[in-house]
């Protein structure tokens, strides 16, 4: 019956409203995207950040806490936990592999971490990605450091900078270990994961930058020189915890039991899965509240286009009587609006993809830089479509009312006009 | 074919209860006949056009229109009637001010298949000649907006449009009273010529009466019309 072209040429008469209308879906149809997107994003990025490891072990604390200092490097350790208790897991038969964690120190806001040579070789992140070099190699000497994408991006790092470590966590710390100065040796691939904001340096290194610093600052002319360092016993007495990675996936209930049991020092060991699912339990509350938000704003654009097109539909009387005295049923009149809806929230979800997508592929960087969050603009996803369709079919849905009003009122106008 | 477009009997009709607009004991129009109804304003002839193009229900009597009683057909039968059967041409404002001329003149066509058909396959030039048997026919009238168009034009692009597939009959509501006395005269002749050609019946509806010299019967509502509905329920 070719109604679709007359409702667009309808529409485009009261292009000024239809305008306002359609702007107004799209707003909240890009809400509603780039919500959904970083929910995606926020949660795949999360997901990935640590694999391939069976259990985290560190002071006895909840296993959501010890995931977020351990892994994201977010908040402070409870405790820290002997040297021997690790060394007695690290050397178990059924373990395959551990990496230590020493934290508490910090470079201009990015924190550092006190580890092994095991840390690049078994961390794996991701669809089990091992850490991969972007120039230079893992630390040899005492006052090495390797530092993550985004350390040597943000500062502008390259292999031989050197560095000085702050005590404690912060931008504005003032105690700098500045009698140990660092070198950079090794840049390591970006990965999206809190990885690349850290500075490594080993254990041996914490050790060495806190001679004398027992007291929580610098005791005066008693500190290790950088030579004395070198040469001196500087095994941790304490790490703050450690990933553990089995031979057998099949021991890992065993060894969380055994060493939540243990008795020589309060332990807490989690498996990062179920932690990262805890976590984002909580996360996830205000990420779906998030998502609820962003379809009520759709709802209240699409409420906007049913007003829109009631308040018209008075004017539009005589328009409709024209139409009926030409051989438009009622149902045509009825048709008619139903497609204008469908025109304006198509019209809306087109323009709010742009709008979002726009948004997204301009703040990508922004969200990388400070979020460590990786928003890949591609394509749009089946969910994307699906939610296009959802409200293009809501459009539709409100649609029914003034498209109802407009079938009522050419009825009882007739041919017309009576107003 | 019957040989009627329009034949009523005892056709009752009010607004509100007890107070009837028409009351209509008979009234025949022949089919190629143009027929001058006269009714000033409260007379009742909106609501008998409204009858008549199968929009209000009768309430009492037959109205056979172009053969089918209007009483025995559904609202949609109704309107698939008026959509192949009758043309409209009303007082002002006839025209949607969102579709070209040719568009507003082919309009007919997209609800109704029969004048589509009729019209021939190429519905663009069909409303081209009937715009330039109305004295539309230079370019650069056609292009402009209908809102730009004087009175007298939105008129004929309206008549064009009734005509367009040639429908059995053709209703004219007042189409002339925003004119002045030539162009009134002008147009008359043009639509009386139009419908000669497509043997289409003509219901000329006006209450200037000195237009009705030129159709072959006058009438006057008041006159058929036994209800006296006051001037406000019109």
């Amino acid at each position: 019956m070719r109604l679709l072209p007359l409702a667009a040429r309808s529409l485009w008469n009261r292009r000024v409203a239809a305008a306002l209308t359609v702007f107004a879906i799209a707003v909240s149809v890009a809400l509603l995207v780039g919500v959904q997107k970083l929910r995606t994003e926020a949660r795949e990025s999360f997901a990935s950040t640590i694999s391939g490891t069976d259990l985290i072990v560190g002071a006895r604390s909840g296993p959501v806490n010890l995931l977020l200092y351990s892994v994201f490097r977010i908040g402070d350790p409870t405790a820290n936990i002997s040297w021997q208790s690790y060394q007695l897991v690290a050397r178990h038969p059924d373990v395959a592999w551990t990496i230590p964690i020493s934290l508490g120190d910090s470079h201009r806001g990015f924190r550092v971490v006190g580890t092994n040579g095991d840390y690049f070789e078994h961390y794996r992140y991701g669809d089990r990605r091992p850490l991969a070099f972007a120039t230079g190699a893992p630390f040899a000497d005492l006052h090495d450091a390797v530092v993550g994408a985004e350390v040597a991006r943000a500062l502008g790092y390259s292999v031989g900078d050197r560095i000085t470590i702050s005590h404690g966590i912060g931008e504005g710390s003032f105690a700098e270990h500045d009698d140990q100065p660092f070198t950079i040796v090794g840049i390591l691939e970006r990965t999206g994961t809190p990885v690349d904001r850290s500075v490594h340096v080993s254990l041996e290194a914490i050790t060495a930058i806190h001679e004398g610093w027992e007291s929580g600052m610098r005791a005066p002319a008693i500190g290790a020189r950088p030579g004395e360092a070198a040469t001196a016993d500087l095994t941790p007495t304490a790490i703050t915890a450690f990933l553990v990675g089995l031979k057998s996936r099949a021991a890992v209930f065993q060894m969380q039991r055994a060493l939540n049991d243990h008795r020589g020092e309060a332990l807490s060991a989690v498996m990062p899965g179920v932690a990262l699912q805890q976590l984002w339990q909580v996360v996830g509350l205000a990420d779906t509240a998030l998502l609820l938000v962003a379809a009520c704003v759709v709802l209240a654009g699409l409420i906007g286009m049913v007003t829109a097109l009631l308040t018209s539909l008075n004017e539009r009387r005589r328009e409709m009587a024209i139409l009926r005295s030409v051989g438009a049923r009622p149902l045509h009149v009825f048709l008619l609006l139903e497609f204008e809806s469908a025109l304006l929230a198509a019209a809306g979800v087109v323009a709010g993809f742009v709008i979002a997508f726009g948004a997204m592929a301009l703040a990508a960087p922004l969200l990388e830089q400070r979020f460590g969050l990786f928003v890949e603009v591609g394509a749009p996803t089946g969910y994307d479509l699906a939610i296009a369709a959802a409200v293009v079919g809501a459009g539709l849905l409100a649609g029914l009312l003034p498209a109802w009003r407009a079938y009522r009122n050419s009825l009882a106008d007739g041919l017309s006009i009576r107003l | 074919m019957t040989e009627t477009a329009v034949d009523i009997t005892d056709l009752r009709f009010a607004w509100t209860p007890g107070r009837p607009v028409l009351d209509l004991p008979r009234l025949v129009i022949p089919r190629g006949e143009r027929v001058f109804l006269r009714g000033p304003s409260g007379s009742g002839k909106s609501t008998l056009l409204g009858v008549v193009g199968g929009v209000l229900p009768a309430q009492a009597g037959t109205v056979r229109v172009l053969g089918q009683d209007l009483g025995r057909l559904s609202a949609s039968r109704r309107d698939a009637l008026r959509a192949d059967g009758i043309g409209f041409v009303f007082q002002m404002f006839n025209l949607l001010p969102y579709l070209s001329v040719v568009d507003n003149v082919i309009l007919p066509a997209r609800f109704s298949a029969r004048r589509r058909e009729r019209a021939g396959s190429d519905l663009e030039g069909a409303a081209r000649r009937l715009l330039t048997a109305l004295g539309l026919g230079q370019p650069a009238l056609l292009a402009r907006p209908v809102a730009e168009l004087s009175i007298g034009q939105q008129q004929r692009v309206a008549a064009a449009r009734a005509l367009l597939g040639a429908p059995a009959l053709l209703i004219a509501d007042e189409p002339t009273s925003a004119l002045d006395a030539d162009a009134r005269e002008a147009f008359l002749g043009l639509l009386m010529q139009e419908c000669a050609t497509a043997g289409t019946t003509l219901l000329f509806v006006s209450h200037d009466t000195s237009l009705g010299r030129l159709f072959d019967r006058q009438l006057s509502l008041p006159d058929i019309n036994r209800a006296r509905p006051d001037a406000e329920a019109a």
